[in-house]
Formats: C-alpha cells, structure tokens, sequence
C-alpha cells in the first residue's frame, strides 16, 4: 500500500510540512547523522524538520525538483551555509560524535573532515599540482617535499587522473578538460583525507564520458570516504547510491534502498517524481 | 493501485506510449483468446476449416509480439522507465510472451483436430476437452480484465483457477487411459486428445503467469514460483 498525501490526488496537495518521513533515515553504522533539522532563509523555511543517516562508506544520493531543498541539507553538512547571513539553521548535525555546530568546532578543520565538490568544476588558477597540494599545505599535513609530492599522486591517483597528468603536473588546472578538472577537484578534496564527500550535482556539467568516469570513481571512492551526492539524474542516483532520499518542498519524503525507490517506491509523491508525473 | 498512474506524465507522448502498449496487448490477448476458443471447437466438432483459421492467425499473433517488444525496448531506451512505468514495461514484455505461449498451444489443438479429421474420431474426451478450454478461456478472458483495472484481486482469482485447470486435466488424463485400455486400436487417436488437453492445460499455466505478472505491475511483488498460499501471504490476504 503506497503512502498517500492526499485522497484523491498527491499532486495537489500543497503543504507537506507536517508529513512523516517513510522508509528507514537510520543507519546501524552511521558516518553522519542528522536530526530534526530545520533550515530558514529570512522568513521563509527551505527544510522542514529532516532527519537523516549517512552510514559509513554508504553513498546516499538525494533528489527531488528544483527548490526542494536537497542542496541546502547538503550544503549544512559542512557549514557551508555559514556565510549566508539570512541563513538560519537549526537541529543536530553529528559527524561520528561530534557536533559540527558546536560554538567551539573550528570550521576550516570540519571542512577537511567533511570534503564538498561543486556542481561546476572551480580548480583554482593554478598548476594541477599546487591545486591539489593546497590543501595539505595549508592544514601541514606534509612535514617535506617527498611527503606533498605522495600526497599530490596518491590523491590524483585516486580521483583517476594521474595517468592523465603525471606529465604535465605544472600546467594550469584550468587548462583542463570539464571532466578532468572535475576529477582535479575530488583530488584536492581526497587530498586533505576527509571522512566524508559531499557532491553537490557534480557531472551536471559533465558530458556522458567524463560523467562515466566520475561515477565509476565514485564506486571506488566509497570504499574508503562516505559519500553524500545531489543529483537532478535519477538513472546517476540509481547507478551510484545505495540509499536514496526524495525530497519534495523542503520535507524529506522517503529514504530507502534505491532499489526499492526506483522499482517500487513507498510514497506515492516518490512514485510521482521519479516517473516524470509532476505537472 | 489507481488507474492514473496509466498517464499524467509531463510528457504527453509518453502517455500515448504506454496507452499503445496496454491496447495493443489487448488486442493481442483478445485475438488469442478466439483461438483458444475456435481451436477447442475445431476439435470438438471436427471443423477442419475453423483449425486452418487458428493455425493461419498464429502468424499474426508471433507479428504482434515482435512489434509490442520493439515498442517496449524504444521505451526502455528512450524513457529510462523507473516505479510504476518499469514495472509496466516488464510485465508488458512477459505477459505478451505469455500469450505467444498460448497461441502456440492454441495451434496444437489445432493441428490435433486436422490429425482427428484425418484419422477418425477418438473415443471419448470430447466434453473433457470443451470443458477445460472454456476455464482457460475464462480465466484469459479475466486476466485482461484484471490487466486494463489493474485488478489484483481478480488477477490472484485467475491464479487460483489453474488448480482448477490442473484437477481437470487429471481427471481427463484417467478417462482418456480407461478409453485406450478398453480399446487398443483408438490409442493413436487418443494420444491426440491427451496432447490437445496436455495443451490446454499449459495455457492455464501461462494464464497464471500473466496473473503473476499482473500482480507484479501493481504491487511490486514477485510472486512467481510462489504457491497461492504464500501469494495471499505476500498481498497481506
């Protein structure tokens, strides 16, 4: 019996504020945990009371329409929210243990723990080595040369682009192809050894191979970091996660395997959404 | 599970799509199910003509399974189904190949009432064989039904039928032997009725996958390889 929002048509039904979440936002093994989060913007609240686990070495994607608040959620998981001063958030963020918004939790250390990958590509204007060294550099995690230069190759080998550039290590970063320079950015992110990735639409810009790459990166990735993406491609959600989480209008509508949420989803504003019957 | 999830796509085509699929496995399905019927009458009444029909209207239904699985693998392609719409799709593929079946077996019983005509009546069997092809026809008959209404219930009813289906044709198989022991020199025109009714309870076998498979497209559920028990289990009956 699939979740209904209302009796005679979901599509209509405007205020889901109130609405529970269906299907399973705990994880036995869980790498970051959210709860009860409420996110505002000045008057106006862009996510409403969300609860959610990442386990460890889980890839959980999110989806939903444009606006729904997937990519705020996201982007409360390493304060990036921080900046926008009519941001106001509240509820409980835990990375392991620990309170990400705890008054004392340095933010730039969090961000080295709990890595973020844009939707456009953004290497900084310089060499693919010092793109990727920056990190390590700034948060002195090489004592010398030898060490920063492990670091650079092992991170680029991981992000599946060494072979790529391990001739060329001096020419600028943004001398790169989308998809590569994409991959230069999960290599800075890999480099500064975070726990966890955030990915917010990451092959959004991508073309269909550099997109391939990416995800068969993924796969490997989620091995050793935890994975949370925002994708407006439901065939990536499918293909990359193990859990998917639909939200709709600032409420996180269902979590559940992704097999389920794309053979046979619990909330019929899931079963909505993913067959393209939202007008 | 409502009948809106059969259109209301963004896309309109898509709609149309998947309106063409579901019409033209009823056509399909309703052009299989005179098949059953005239093979059954065929050998019944030795028409030798109406046996012809069925063999010669094969030919259309295997065209027709071709062109539904073409449309089905652009829509796979094309659509990217998921939920409602992959399920659909899925069914829609097994349930056209389950119909295949049965005009295949439909084209035994035909080609068993040529042999009969050929050969000479046998001697007896006749009731047994009108009776089980009025059951497999009925419970066709419902899975479309069930199909166009998206009805689970009547598609685990059609389920249910093939015990109906399988009884009877045990029951046949007795009387059809008690007939060769009794007369020896029928056995070869017996051997035809047993093989027609061989056929028709195949047909209920396929009647009850695309009762299956209905129930799949509704409830997400696999329940093949289920017995009607454990099926009622699964549906929360």
């Amino acid at each position: 019996m699939k979740t209904k929002t209302n009796e005679n048509d979901p599509q209509i039904a405007q205020d889901v504020s109130t609405l529970q979440t269906v299907g399973n936002v705990f994880s036995d093994n869980a790498k970051m945990s959210m709860r009860n989060v409420n996110v505002f913007y000045d008057d106006k609240q862009a996510i409403h009371d969300v609860s959610l686990d990442i386990g460890k070495n889980e890839v959980v994607a999110m989806i939903g329409p444009s606006g729904c608040g997937k990519s705020t959620f996201l982007r409360c998981m390493n304060r990036m929210n921080d900046t926008i001063d009519s941001c106001r958030i509240e509820g409980d963020f835990r990375l392991e243990k620990d309170d990400i918004y705890h008054p004392k939790q340095d933010v730039v250390a969090l961000r080295a723990r709990v890595g973020i990958v844009f939707q456009k590509p953004n290497p900084f204007p310089k060499s693919i080595y010092d793109n990727v060294a920056y990190g390590p550099k700034v948060h002195g995690l090489a004592s010398s040369k030898t060490d920063l230069d492990e670091i650079v190759e092992v991170s680029l080998r991981k992000a599946g682009l060494w072979a790529e550039v391990k001739d060329r290590l001096t020419a600028p970063g943004t001398g790169l192809s989308g998809g590569q320079q994409q991959r230069l950015c999960i290599a800075r992110t890999i480099a500064v050894g975070p726990e966890v990735i955030l990915m917010d639409e990451p092959c959004s810009a991508l073309d269909p191979i550099a997109t391939a790459k990416i995800e068969e990166l993924m796969a490997e990735l989620s091995q050793n970091f935890t994975i949370a993406i925002v994708t407006h491609s439901m065939q990536q959600a499918a293909r990359v996660s193990q859990r998917t989480a639909y939200f709709h209008m600032g409420k996180l509508i269902e979590v559940n395997d992704t097999k389920r949420v794309f053979t046979n989803p619990e909330h019929e504003l899931t079963e909505a959404y993913i067959t393209g019957r939202f007008g | 599970m409502d009948k809106k999830y059969l259109e209301r796509h963004i896309s309109n085509s898509f709609d149309t799509e998947i309106k063409t699929i579901i019409s033209q496995i009823l056509e399909m399905g309703n052009i299989v199910e005179q098949q059953i019927q005239d093979s059954v009458t065929a050998i019944v009444s030795t028409n030798k003509a109406l046996a012809e029909k069925v063999i010669e209207v094969e030919n259309d239904v295997d065209m027709r399974e071709v062109r539904l699985d073409e449309i089905c693998t652009e829509v796979l392609a094309c659509r990217q189904p998921a939920a409602f719409d992959l399920r659909m799709i899925l069914s829609a593929t097994r349930i056209i190949r389950d119909l295949e079946h049965i005009g295949d077996e439909a084209q035994k019983v035909a080609k068993m009432a040529l042999r009969l005509e050929k050969k000479g009546a046998a001697p007896g069997g006749y009731d047994e064989i009108e009776h089980m092809g009025a059951l497999v026809q009925g419970m066709l008959h419902s899975a479309l039904h069930a199909f166009t209404q998206l009805d689970v219930t009547q598609a685990l009813a059609v389920a249910k039928s093939d015990k109906k289906v399988d009884r009877e044709f045990k029951s046949a198989m007795r009387t059809i032997v008690t007939h060769m022991i009794d007369d020896p020199k029928s056995i070869k025109r017996a051997m035809n009725i047993l093989s027609a009714l061989r056929s028709l309870e195949r047909m209920g076998n396929h009647n009850r996958n695309i009762a299956e498979h209905i129930i799949y497209l509704v409830k997400g559920l696999d329940v093949r390889h289920s017995s009607i028990k454990e099926m009622e289990s699964k549906l929360g009956n």
